[in-house]
């Protein structure tokens, strides 16, 4: 049975509590968010459907919404997910290179998953850090300043890690 | 020296954090704006001269001034955060730094629109800032400047943060407002305007995060002081997110009457070109906004000095000018291709197009195909002129400006480079290898500029 935790049930009946009576749907994306967190970075169609029962709107309404944002994975993704941005302004600064660096290394195309399923690479639209260029989103944060040391750099740290410590990574621009 | 409005405090120790914020006198202005009358804050709003800092400049006090005010209807406040314009990273700094500033000017905000509750949307991938604003708007909440009967004084207002999920279209406020109900991003038709039926049909003020925080040093410090800062009709402060090939990337606060030429040779903002190269070309305002060739972005089309303000970068319209927009500033530098750069823009807009109006949904498809074409070197002379055909019949035809925005780069590409595009054409091979360079775009404008 699909069922969000305690904490994320939580979560859903404080975020119903921000709109208008009525207007539980509004909390559709927020937790189309838990329920990707919580089941496997992915949303499978009874994900969505419990989605939709607990937000008392129709399975279309959170099938539209959740195809029309890319945030929103519709097929299972690895464990750790590089989405690197090659908008222009990342492009002008080597994108292209880091993306065939991480082809390279970890031996996969853009959209593939290494056949451990611990990696999915992923090119994004830009993520607004274009003067940190390149750069690419892994979990909660960006990683910016990209080179070929830093992509080793996180692969190891993802292969000896867990996924707390990517998503407490902490780093801030100044 | 630029006066620094917004940023003047980003680097104390610990800003972040309520305590620290409120010692350096933060939240000054809703213990003033609490003791004036709503309609006097529109006032001062008006004849401090903010624009709005989103992208089209529009006047904020007339805005504000637009919207309905039926009886037993509720009104609501909106912060656009969305950011998603490439090149536009400066609202991300001020939220990640400043998270109080955002809160306090929109407090202040609702409070003139009387408002008593708002949103602040922000894209999905600023996730760990999203956590930043939740713990500041906690201990706004805690400390008493959020709630019922704020200081006293009667108004009540609750303040929430929603998260978007990748989609740049969300920054239209339209299609913002649909998302923020749930659905997906697709812009209305306009009219009716938010002012009259945005959110949940209620009369609705969408806003950028800058605008916002602009509010606070106009009430601090006045209208009439605000107003006296910048040059003409761009009054005030703006905040530019500067990346490319610069010395310096980052976010600079600047007085309105700075030359381009200062902002990127000077050590206090760009620091020039990097690595000793040659400025080819700058979009100055975020990827929507037409690209200039370095003679055009330095100088006017007249040989008169451009400065970082919103007339002066749209002097000469879209023939030899272009938009101070968002404020995103991209340069390149000579070793940069125009194809290969317009080509990854028109991907983008492609890639974010809500797909409701057929010239929109169509055209960035087909324009992103032969741009790439181009650079591929398989492009034909037929198909520059099939590009510019193509982004003139968006233009101008669709539901919402997406369709605008992803025409005009195009077509600033192809008004000021054509000769580049036709290097590619010509050397197929070539081009796949090597730079088609500076060419003469660096030089003294010596050609009347056509279209
Ligand atoms: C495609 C598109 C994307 C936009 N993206 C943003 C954005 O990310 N942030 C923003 O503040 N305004 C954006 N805008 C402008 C908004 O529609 C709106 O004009 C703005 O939020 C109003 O705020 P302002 O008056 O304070 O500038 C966008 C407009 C369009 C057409
Ligand atoms: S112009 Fe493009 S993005 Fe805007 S409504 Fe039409 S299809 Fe959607
Ligand atoms: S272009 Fe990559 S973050 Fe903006």
């Amino acid at each position: 049975m699909i069922k969000f935790n305690d904490e994320n049930l939580a979560e859903v009946e404080k975020l119903i509590q921000h709109y208008p009576e009525g207007k539980q749907k509004s909390a559709l994306i927020p937790v189309l968010h838990l329920a990707q967190s919580q089941f496997n970075g992915w949303l499978d169609v009874p994900v969505m459907d419990y989605v939709a029962s607990l937000l008392k709107i129709e399975p279309i309404e959170v099938y539209e919404v959740a195809s029309f944002y890319s945030m929103f994975n519709l097929k299972p993704v690895g464990k750790y997910m590089f989405e690197v941005c090659h908008t222009g302004p990342c492009m002008i600064n080597g994108s292209d290179k880091i993306i065939s660096y991480i082809n390279q290394k970890l031996n996969i195309g853009v959209g593939g998953t290494t056949e451990d399923g611990i990696f999915t690479l992923k090119t994004v639209e830009c993520l607004g850090a274009c003067g940190y260029a390149p750069m690419m989103q892994l979990g909660k944060n960006y990683r910016e300043h990209l080179t070929e040391e830093k992509i080793d750099a996180i692969i190891d740290e993802c292969r000896g890690n867990n996924s707390d410590t990517i998503n407490n990574f902490n780093k801030m621009n100044a | 020296m630029s006066k620094k409005l917004l940023l003047a405090k980003a680097h104390i120790e610990g800003i972040r954090s309520y305590d620290v914020y409120r010692g350096e006198g933060g939240y000054s202005s809703v213990e003033k704006a609490l003791k004036m009358q709503p309609a006097e804050i529109v006032e001062e709003i008006k004849k401090s001269g903010l624009r709005g800092r989103g992208g089209a400049g529009f006047p904020t006090g007339m805005k504000w001034g637009f919207l309905a005010k039926p009886e037993g209807v509720p009104r609501y406040l909106v912060c656009n955060a969305d950011e998603s314009e490439p090149g536009t990273f400066k609202d991300r700094y001020l939220m990640e730094f400043l998270p109080h500033l955002l809160i306090e000017g929109m407090i202040v905000s609702a409070f003139a629109l009387g408002s008593n509750t708002s949103y602040i949307y922000i894209r999905g991938e600023y996730h760990w800032i999203t956590d930043i604003l939740q713990k500041a708007l906690d201990e706004a909440k805690q400390n008493g400047w959020l709630g019922k009967n704020i200081l006293g004084s009667g108004f009540d207002h609750e303040m929430y943060l929603q998260r978007g999920a990748g989609a740049y279209i969300c920054g239209e406020e339209t299609a913002l407002l649909e998302s923020l109900e749930g659905k997906r991003g697709n812009p209305r038709i306009k009219p009716p305007f938010p002012a009259v039926k945005g959110l949940w049909d209620c009369p609705t003020v969408v806003n950028n995060v800058e605008t916002l925080a602009a509010v606070v040093p106009i009430i601090n410090e006045g209208a009439e002081a605000y107003s006296k800062i910048g040059i003409g009709k761009s009054t005030g402060t703006k905040l530019i997110s500067a990346c490319g090939n610069i010395n310096k990337p980052g976010i600079y606060e600047i007085e309105m009457t700075e030359s381009v030429e200062e902002f990127i040779y000077s050590d206090r903002f760009c620091g020039g070109i990097a690595n000793g190269k040659k400025l080819k070309a700058c979009i100055p305002g975020g990827s929507s906004v037409p690209i200039l060739p370095a003679n055009l972005l330095l100088n006017t089309a007249k040989g008169e000095k451009r400065y970082m303000n919103f007339e002066s970068l749209s002097d000469g319209g879209f023939a030899t000018g272009s938009m101070l927009g968002s404020g995103g500033f991209i340069v390149l530098d000579e070793d940069q291709c125009i194809v290969k750069n317009t080509y990854t823009l028109a991907r983008f807009y492609r890639h974010e197009s809500c797909g409701q109006c057929s010239p929109c949904r169509e055209g960035t498809g087909w324009m992103e195909k032969i741009l790439k074409n181009i650079d591929d070197g398989k492009g034909k002379m037929s198909d520059i002129d099939l590009l510019w055909d193509i982004q003139r019949k968006i233009e101008g035809n669709t539901i919402c400006p997406l369709g605008d925005a992803a025409a005009w780069p195009v077509a600033a590409a192809i008004r000021h480079f054509r000769d580049e595009f036709e290097w590619h054409v010509l050397n197929p091979e070539k081009c796949l290898t090597e730079n088609y360079g500076l060419a003469h775009y660096a030089d003294p404008i010596h050609v009347a500029v056509a279209v």
